[in-house]
This record gives C-alpha cells, structure tokens and sequence, in this order.
C-alpha cells in the first residue's frame, strides 16, 4: 500500500493525540508516522500523520478523523501540491579512519554533523523521504548504531492555505 | 453558586425534566442539589440499568437521556449502557462524578479514569477542569449528543467543582466552542437529481431503510416516495416501525433473520434507496453476493458511512428526513401505478410467509404469543427487547406500525438492555404500555430493576419466553456445533412467579397455549405496577428463515 500523507488541524487540548492514536488503532489504520506540533495559532496543533492505505481506506481515515469533535480539518497533502521533510538523527559507527569519508557524505548530502565522539559521529539531516532513504543506504555499510526520526511534517505549497476553516 | 446547582440549572435549560441515577460519595453535591429540584430522579439499582433506561427514554421519546453515576465503579458500570447506545446512535448525556482534581491521577477511592475508558464508546467526552466552563460544556454536549449522527457524551465532573462556589448568571448567554464541529449542511442537489433519475429508471427498486430514518424523523417522507413511486420496503432491525409494517409495500425486515421475501428481493432488486443504514454485517452477510445487480443510493448524515462496507454510486451526505423531501421535490409529478416488481413481491409474501411448526412437546411457540400480543395491541405499544431468540422473534412476528415503537440493542447486541430500557420508555411515555420481550436469560441479568419499576409503579410488562436455555446460543450449537449443548441449559433458574411476587410485582405463570390471550390481556390491564408473565415455551424452538454465517442472503435455511 501506498504512504499518504494526511495534515490534521486539531484544537490544541489535552487528549487529541489520544483520540486520533486511538482512532488509527481501533480502526486497523497503519500510521507509519505522526508528528504534532502548535500552529500559528497557540490553541491549535497541526498533526502531520503518514499511513499506509489505499483510496477507499483514505477516505475512511479522512471521515473518521473529521468526526472526531476536536479534529478541525484534515487535508490529503498527498494529492496537492506541498512540502515534505523529516529531520533524521543517525548515530554512525566511526573510528578516526572514517570519519573523513563520512563527513564527505554528510556534505554531499548537506546533512550536518552534531556530534563527534572517539568511535562514532551523529549526522542531522533534514530532507524529503527520498533524500533520507538515500543517506540511509550511503551511511548503512559504516554501521548504523541508532536512528532517531521526527516523522514528516509538510505544508501545502503557494499562498492557498492548507487548512483554511 | 454551587457546582452542583449549576449543573442542575443547566439541564433544566436544555429542557431536561427526567434523569436515571444511582448516588455515591463523589455525586453526593449533586444528589443534595437534586433534593429540592425540580428535576425527577428515577433511582434505578444498579447504574447499568441507569444506561439502559436512559436510553430507552431517549429512542420512545425522541429526547436526549439523562444518567447519572459516581466516580470509579458507578461510573464504570454504565459503559456496557453507554457502549449500546454509542453502537446504535442513541443521544444520551452521561454524568458521572470524579474524585476530587487534587487526587485525580493518584488511585484515589474509587477513581476510574471515565474519559479514557469511554473514549471509543462515546461521541466525545469531557472533564470538567474548571468550574467556570461547565455551562458550556453541558450545552456543547447537548448539542453535540442531539445533532448529526447522535450519540452517548460523557461530562466527569469532579466532587470538588460540585462544590465550589462560583458566581453564575443564569441568563448570560453561554457561547459554545466547537470549530471542528458543524451541524450537517444541505443535500447536495445534484446528487438529489441523480437519485431522482434513477428511480425514475429503475424497474426493480427497493428502500432499505435503518435506524437513521427514525432518528431523523423522516418516516414521513419515506411513506411518501414509496407510496409515490411504489417502492417497497424493507428495514434493518433498527428501522422497524420506520414504516407501517401493516402497508403493501412493507416487506419486513432483511438480513440474517430477515423474511425471505426481503432477502429475494434485496438479491434482485436494481436500485436499493439505503436510507439510514450503515451496511451492518447481520444485515449484508456475505458481501460479494449483496444486492448483486443494485444501483445504490446511499443516504446517511456521517460521510464516514458511504463506502465503508459496500460502495455507493450515488451517496448522499446529509440529515435523511431532508435527502428524501428533495428526492420527493425532484421526482415532480411522476407517478408509478405498480409494477410487475410489486407484484412478484407479493407474490413472493404469500408464497414465504414467516411462519412456524406447531410445538413437539404440547408447549407454547414462543412465535405465537408476540403474534397474539400484535393482534391483540395492534401495535399500539412500545416494545423493547433483550438479545437473543427473543429479539428475533419479537422483530418478526410484531407488526410495527409507527417509529420508536421497537427498541432493542441492535449493534451492540446488549442481553440485560430490554427491561431497563422499557423502564426508561415508560417514563418517558406515561400512559402506554410498554412490554418487554424478554429470554429466560437476558432477564436475569437486570433482573434488580423490578425494584425500580414497583417503586415508581410503572406500568411494564415482562414476557419472559422461557425455554431454559440460552436460546440463541443453544440454536447455533445445534445448527452449527453438532448439537453440543456446551453451557447453554439454564434449567436450574428462580421462580419467576415468586420472584415477582418477592419484589411486589404481579406474577402469572402460562403453561398452555390457550391461556396465552387471557394472560396478555391481564397484564395488559394491570395498571398498579410491573407484571412479570412467565410463559413456558418449547425448549428447542429456533428462529427461521437463518442465512448461515459468511452465506449469501439467498442461502436462506428454514422457515418453511
């Protein structure tokens, strides 16, 4: 199944997270990620959430979460015109032999590195999934000893907004 | 003001005149409050059955119900309530009392986190943080309990806002805050016309119309069009009573225990009009094989339902009663004068009739006495049921004429729902008699609300169809099971006679098939209180037509 992205405006209240989390699991909806985060406005929370789901499940997301009396508007970004990114942290097996090969790839990539320690470094990338898949598979042969993912945040393009209600 | 006070001038405002409640330590503000209110408390012996009669209020009346519970167990013992009426869209406002904000999170006695515990069993639920923000809260949850697709809200309410003190102006106007909520807009017409359109086309069309017609208000418009067009119709469990069961064009209930002459004509229909309907699985069985050449038009006010369980060619989102009155407006002046579908389906009525075989053991069919009550009552009763056989045979074998004149747990398929639910309705509806139908099982399990209903004389009858099993599931065990009766004979069981009597209610118990008609009427005359009539039925009846589990409609066994 495909990843769509999905941008929900929720009111910013104690327990929305809880709801739509709940919602996804007692529905059988994947979420492959969900990052949450205040909007312009303080009393409103933008949740980036990707799933996993075909056309006719999409549209059950879309309607089950527009259900939910919190859940403001939901928008399919997927299908408009919009940025995406995900910021990445990969702690990376790196002895004084490597750590030059793989500060090359981090400028390639424009990733940056955050932390050098004796035996290993963290590169920082922010990117489209494309970008991170393609630093992922660059940076696996040095050994990979941990991954830390925000999940994607994305907007809609141009000066239409995204969610207008 | 006091919490408490507030909360009652509160109801009183959104026209509550009627709440089912049982106290404890953290409602106790509330219950000092409702002391000298003008409100009626009916006190019910156990909170499930507060739920239950909440929600039987609610669908006889047409009203939102009121409940009301303490904190941790009281409030834990209305969800299987709040659970039934969540899954059948019945609006109910929920109050439950909470220990006090400063021990909320730290086990306190009789803590139970109620919002997190009915959050996927309710439309939406509050606790009430500060005091200042009740009066919103209960008009929100008014609001958002009656509107659009109904549904149970819960508002916890901690003892300490019942007591405090805060000023309150009882006529300030209360602003709601709902930005993500809005009350369905207008059929889009356009839809309206593609469905007009195809009724005009359709040579076999078919309604097939649910719970949504009833709690919109729509049996009008819905008589209306089929009348117009001549269109027969067929309800869900949840629809009967949507349309008079008595008219030409009522073709009973469809689904898993529906006529055969539905079920035929669903699988052969060319249009299905669903209307209020949300495709449930006891209704569709085997979905590869529903409705297999119908166009459909889908009518429901949630846009989530189109689609779920079967496609809609043409859906249209919005408040059933106003879907239909603009399908009526652009059908014009078309008439229909029958069809040769009308006729086959009456051909069809004569030649599947429900029926049953006379009794083996010389007992009572238990299908007999609902037909008797129909004939007797001529539907002009509220029924409610419990689950099983007794649900069943109570929906097929009662013409229903008019709606919220059957009430049953249709999703969630609650045992134990019926009598307090009838409780509930005959509150509301003081007056008429209400009866409950009601399995030698289902009964015991609210069987403490007779208490209730001496108390308050209400005027309900029970009929227990008493076969000493527990029938439904006994049914499939021998239908499905090899006979294997595993834990389904309930022969030990009280005296349901002396039961009565030990509660001050009147009991008779009926043997013969004979005495059927004379006991009914008795009950039916009783005025002074409950009536519990314990018919003994033939043990091994089963409720026929059956389609199978996972079969086509068509696949219909039994009933012959």
């Amino acid at each position: 199944m495909e990843k769509k992205v999905l941008s929900a405006i929720v009111e910013n209240k104690p327990g929305v997270l809880t709801r739509v989390a709940m919602l996804f699991r007692r529905r059988g909806y994947n979420i492959y990620s969900l990052a949450v985060g205040e909007t312009e406005k303080a009393e409103i929370s933008r949740m980036t959430i990707v799933v996993e789901a075909d056309e006719k499940m999409l549209w059950q997301i879309i309607h089950q979460l527009s259900k939910l009396i919190e859940v403001i508007d939901v928008i399919n970004i997927s299908e408009t015109p919009s940025v995406e990114r995900e910021l990445v942290f990969f702690k990376v097996q790196a002895d004084s032999s490597k750590r030059g090969e793989i500060i090359q790839i981090a400028d390639i990539f424009r990733a940056r590195i955050v932390d050098v320690a004796p035996e290993s470094l963290i590169v920082e990338i922010t990117g489209d999934s494309g970008k991170i898949e393609a630093i992922t598979d660059t940076l696996k042969p040095y050994g990979i000893l941990e991954i830390a993912r925000t999940g994607k945040v994305a907007m809609v393009r141009g000066s239409k907004r995204g969610n207008n209600k | 003001m006091k919490g408490a006070e507030i909360l009652l001038k509160c109801l009183i405002k959104e026209g509550v005149d009627t709440i089912f409640g049982y106290p404890g330590g953290s409602v106790l503000p509330i219950y000092d409050a409702l002391y000298d209110s003008s409100i009626q408390h009916i006190l019910v012996r156990h909170e499930q059955g507060a739920a239950h009669a909440a929600d039987g209020y609610a669908r006889s009346t047409g009203k939102v119900g009121v409940c009301l519970a303490t904190s941790g167990p009281g409030a834990t013992n209305l969800v299987t309530g709040i659970a039934t009426a969540c899954m059948d869209s019945i609006p109910l406002v929920v109050i439950t009392g909470q220990v006090a904000t400063s021990v909320i999170g730290k086990d306190a006695f009789q803590e139970a986190d109620m919002t997190g515990i009915t959050l996927p069993i309710t439309k939406h639920n509050y606790l009430v943080e500060k005091l200042e923000d009740l009066p919103r809260i209960i008009k929100e949850a008014f609001h958002i309990a009656r509107t659009n697709r109904p549904g149970p809200v819960l508002i916890d309410f901690p003892k300490d806002m019942q007591e405090k003190n805060i000023f309150y102006d009882e006529d300030a106007e209360v602003e709601m805050q709902l930005p993500g909520y809005h009350v369905a807009s207008e059929v889009d017409l356009v839809q309206v016309q593609k469905a007009a359109d195809a009724i005009r086309k359709a040579k076999r069309p078919i309604f097939y119309v649910g719970g949504g017609v009833i709690s919109a208000e729509a049996s009008e418009e819905l008589l209306k069009i089929a009348e117009k067009m001549q269109i027969p119709v067929t309800t869900t469990l949840m629809g009967l009573g949507a349309f008079p069961g008595d008219h030409p064009l009522a073709i009973g209930m469809l689904g898993m225990h529906g006529s055969r002459y539905a079920n035929y004509a669903i699988s052969e229909c060319d249009l299905m009009l669903a209307a209020g309907v949300r495709f449930d699985d006891r209704v569709t069985s085997k979905l590869a094989t529903f409705a297999p050449h119908a166009q459909v038009v889908h009518m429901d006010i949630d846009a989530a339902e189109i689609g779920k369980n079967v496609e809609a060619h043409i859906p249209i989102i919005g408040n059933v009663k106003q879907s239909l009155q603009a399908i009526w407006e652009a059908l014009g002046d078309q008439q229909s004068s029958g069809s040769e579908w009308c006729e086959k389906l009456q051909k069809w009525k004569q030649q599947y009739p429900l029926t049953y075989h006379a009794s083996q053991e010389g007992r009572i069919m238990p299908q007999y006495i609902i037909e008797k009550l129909s004939e007797i009552t001529q539907g002009n009763i509220i029924i409610t049921t419990e689950v099983g056989q007794n649900q069943m045979w109570a929906a097929q074998h009662f013409i229903y004429k008019k709606p919220r004149t059957f009430i049953s747990s249709g999703g969630l398929g609650t045992m134990g729902y019926g009598f307090p639910a009838a409780i509930g309705a005959a509150v509301g509806n003081p007056g008429k008699k209400v009866i409950d139908i009601a399995g030698d099982g289902s009964i015991q399990m609210n069987i403490q609300e007779l208490a209730t209903a001496v108390q308050y004389k209400l005027p309900v009858v029970i009929c227990i169809l008493n076969n000493q099993f527990l029938g439904m599931v006994r049914q499939w065990q021998s239908l499905f099971y090899e006979g294997r009766y595993s834990y389904t004979d309930i022969m030990c069981q009280p005296d349901f006679v002396k039961l009565a009597e030990a509660y001050g209610a009147l009991g008779i118990r009926v043997t013969e098939q004979e005495e059927v008609e004379a006991a009914l009427k008795q009950a039916l005359d009783y005025q002074e209180g409950p009536v519990i009539l314990d018919f003994q039925v033939e043990r091994e009846a089963n409720v026929f037509p059956i389609v199978p589990p996972g079969a086509s409609l068509i696949d219909m066994v039994g009933g012959e």
